[in-house]
Formats: C-alpha cells, structure tokens, sequence
C-alpha cells in the first residue's frame, strides 16, 4: 500500500530563513540547510478542534472585547474566504486565529509603544473553526500601517496575522494577510522576502463587492492554501471526485 | 530522497510569513494580559487521565547572538505513553498531544509539562518542536530525544544524520526526577538540526 504522502514543500515560493533585508531574519536564521524529513505521523496527524472549545463571539474583534453595546473604531470589514489544500479540497474543522493592530496601528501589548492609542474596546484576537466548504469568516476593523524598526523609516503595510492548523501538524502555518492596493507592500521587507510575486498576490486579500454589507461592512476575501496529498496508488479514482 | 512522482496540484500553498513578535496576542492571549477566551487552544498537553511518566522539559531558544528569544512561541506534537496520537480511539479522552509553550518574557527560560512519549513505528520516543518568533519566515520544525534512551541507537532519524555533534542537538540532558534540558540554538557552533518535513 501506497503511503499517504504530502507534496513536499515548494520552498521556491516560501521566504527563505535568512532575509538580509528583514533584520531580525539575520540571528535567526539557520545556516546549515534543513533535513528533508517526510514524517508519515506529521503528516496524517494533527490536533482535533470542537466548535465546543470556541465562544460564539469569538470570530467577531468588532464585539469580542467592547463594552456591553459598543464597537471598536475603525473601518468596518468582514474578512473571509475558504481554506484549501493543494489539490483545491476545502480543509473542515481547520483552527483559523488572528491577531492585529488597532486602526490606528497599535498592538494591545506591553512591548507596542506607538504614538496611536489603544482603542478599549479592542484586543486584536480572534479565532475560528472552518465549515464542512472550508470557509471561514471574522468581523474586525481595517488595521493600520505602523512604523517599524528595521531602518530609519520602515512602515509595515495593514495586515492581519492568520494561524492556521489544518488537518495534520505538517500543514501548520502561520502568515499574514495584506489588503489590495496597499501602497506599502513593495517597500515591506518582510513581504519582499517572499521571492515570488504569485506569491505576494496571493497573500493580498481582494476586495469583495458582493460579500459587502450595504451600510454596515466592506468585505475582503482571502483564501488560505494548505499542502496537499499526493493522489495514492490503491485507490481508483483521484481523490475529491 | 524526495518524491518525483508527478503531482496533481491545482493550487500553491500559501506563502508562509514571521508570526512577528506580537504572536501571543493571537495564539496565547492570556500571556499578554487578555482575558478573553475560556478555554486557550494549547493550554494542556495531557490532562489527570492520561496514562505515562510525567514529565517536564526546561530550555531556552538561543539566537546567533547568544541572546535568548524570549518573544519565542514553541508548539509541541506528540503522541502519549503508547504511542497513540489524539483523535485515534486508542488515546485518552483528555490527551490533546498538543500544547503551546510561552517562554518568560524577560528570560526566554520556558518549561512544558506533559508526559513521556511512546515510541511511534519503530522510531524511538520524541518530542516533535514547532518554533515561531520574530525574525523566522517559516515556522522551524525539530525533534527532541530523550537521553538513556536505548531506541536512539536504531531511530531511522538520529541514524541518518552522520555527523555526530549535530546529531546530539537532538537529544535532551536528564535533570532528574522527570525533569529534562533541551536548548535549542537557531545559529553557530551548536544549531540546532531542523527538518523539512
């Protein structure tokens, strides 16, 4: 019987460990390559999550943290999209969580000192579960761009930190989601580290006229993508037919 | 020797990116002072039921620099004392065989209870080690190994990484009573092997 074996990672789109331009990359990152390690347990097993472990608010940062009848500031937005794996089968059950600044550009953190306030009413953190089609949604507000130290005067583009844990431990990732049009995404050395413009694109969430809510919420889609599975040789048909 | 065979890919994963140094905000909220959710993802590895050794691992993630990462966040898989991973029908109801560790932020010192591992198909017993902070692109995946361990000698990964200085960046010292050391260096004379998996 054939292993199920996922596609290996394809590292020609992936941002290598050592990014000159991206300064923390250069202490931490490894400099001997990895060891290719196509790991049967990693790959077919992963943590489980219930809808039951979440609380129903959750997936909302307008709501999550606001007082009793308030709302964070900010432009409204409903980002959401599906998680799919290689072979374009949706991926149920996969833990989506965020976290972002405020729309001024602040992090609810001790170490986040910027000049924008905190907004009370908002933390930056949220999560989800993907549906029987992958799809996931959250409510939030845009979050702005802020400064950062990695030059004289380096602006991060808006972005939304996404984790995702998928079917099995070796589809885990961790990425960020920027907003089309964005004028600091090619000036981002995080972002730029990415040696594939394909690449880049597909981390910009589109706008998404239809899914806007008329006089409530402009809507962006973004779609995740997880390795997927090699079609194994004992069945007769492909896998998702 | 990785697989040749042709593939029937529709579509590209997706461009991973560094969790940055705010990550506990999204994965460990309560760390940074956010009392949101009632149930943290990650928070137990093994709960009262779970059968095994108990045990607790002690380390530090050291950079290039010999500073240590203390916005570091580490995720641990592993399956319990008999070798099961959670989800199958096999393993306790209250093993989730998954856990996040949060180092000290002043420190970088962290630590992780859970249980000894069993041995999965004819490796020897590990931890598997998933590291994201600042500064990595791309989540570093690792194993720790357990000392005095005489399934190490046969272990079709620590056997296949010849030289032996990198090899023992993979095994833990004993501390004693259950109690175990794993630094883990990103760079320099002790880096730490990490996998493609």
């Amino acid at each position: 019987m054939a292993e199920t074996m996922l596609y290996p990672r394809d590292w020609s789109r992936q941002p290598p460990a050592d990014a000159p331009d991206y300064l923390s990359t250069r202490a931490r990152s490894p400099k001997r390559p990895l060891v290719y390690l196509p790991d049967r347990a990693l790959q077919t097993t992963g943590p489980v999550f219930n809808d039951d472990d979440l609380g129903e608010n959750d997936w909302d940062l307008l709501t999550n943290y606001a007082a009793p009848g308030a709302s964070a500031n900010g432009p409204r937005i409903l980002m959401h999209g599906r998680v799919l794996d290689e072979n374009a089968r949706p991926v149920p059950g996969a833990l989506i969580e965020c976290w972002q600044a405020n729309a001024g550009g602040r992090y609810r953190h001790v170490n986040d000192t910027y000049l924008a306030p905190l907004d009370p009413n908002f933390c930056g953190c949220g999560r989800t579960i993907t549906d029987d089609d992958g799809a996931y949604r959250f409510r939030t507000v845009q979050p702005g761009p802020y400064p950062w130290p990695n030059g004289p005067n380096t602006w991060r583009p808006a972005h939304i930190h996404f984790s995702v844990c998928g079917a099995s431990f070796a589809q885990r990732l961790i990425t960020q989601c920027y907003f089309q049009g964005d004028p600091f995404i090619p000036h981002c050395a995080i972002v730029q580290s990415i040696p594939n413009a394909d690449a880049v694109d597909r981390l910009t969430a589109k706008l998404d006229l239809d899914a806007t809510v008329p006089h409530d919420m402009v809507a962006y889609r973004f779609d995740i993508v997880l390795r997927g599975r090699f079609a194994t040789y004992f069945e007769n048909r492909p896998e998702g037919t | 020797m990785k697989p040749t065979r042709p593939n029937t890919k529709l579509f590209h994963e997706t461009a991973s990116q560094t969790a940055g140094p705010y990550v506990h905000i999204g994965l460990t909220p309560h760390a940074t002072g956010i009392a949101l959710y009632d149930h943290e993802a990650g928070s137990r590895v093994a709960g009262p039921q779970t059968q095994g050794e108990r045990i607790r691992v002690h380390g530090v993630v050291w950079d290039g620099q010999g500073d240590p990462v203390r916005d570091v966040l580490i995720e641990v898989w592993q399956p319990n004392a008999a070798g099961h991973f959670a989800g199958s029908d096999t393993a306790e109801a209250d093993f989730q065989g998954w856990g996040r560790i949060v180092s000290d932020f002043d420190t970088g010192e962290w630590r992780l209870d859970t249980i000894k591992p069993g041995a999965p198909e004819g490796q020897a017993p590990h931890l598997h080690l998933w590291i994201v902070a600042r500064g990595i692109n791309t989540g570093l995946h690792t194993r720790m190994y357990f000392p005095d361990e005489p399934r190490n000698a046969d272990d079709p990964v620590l056997t296949m990484i010849d030289v032996a200085e990198h090899r023992q960046t993979l095994i833990a010292a004993h501390l004693g009573d259950g109690a175990y050391r794993f630094d883990i260096s990103l760079q320099g004379a002790s880096e730490t092997v990490f996998f493609d998996v």
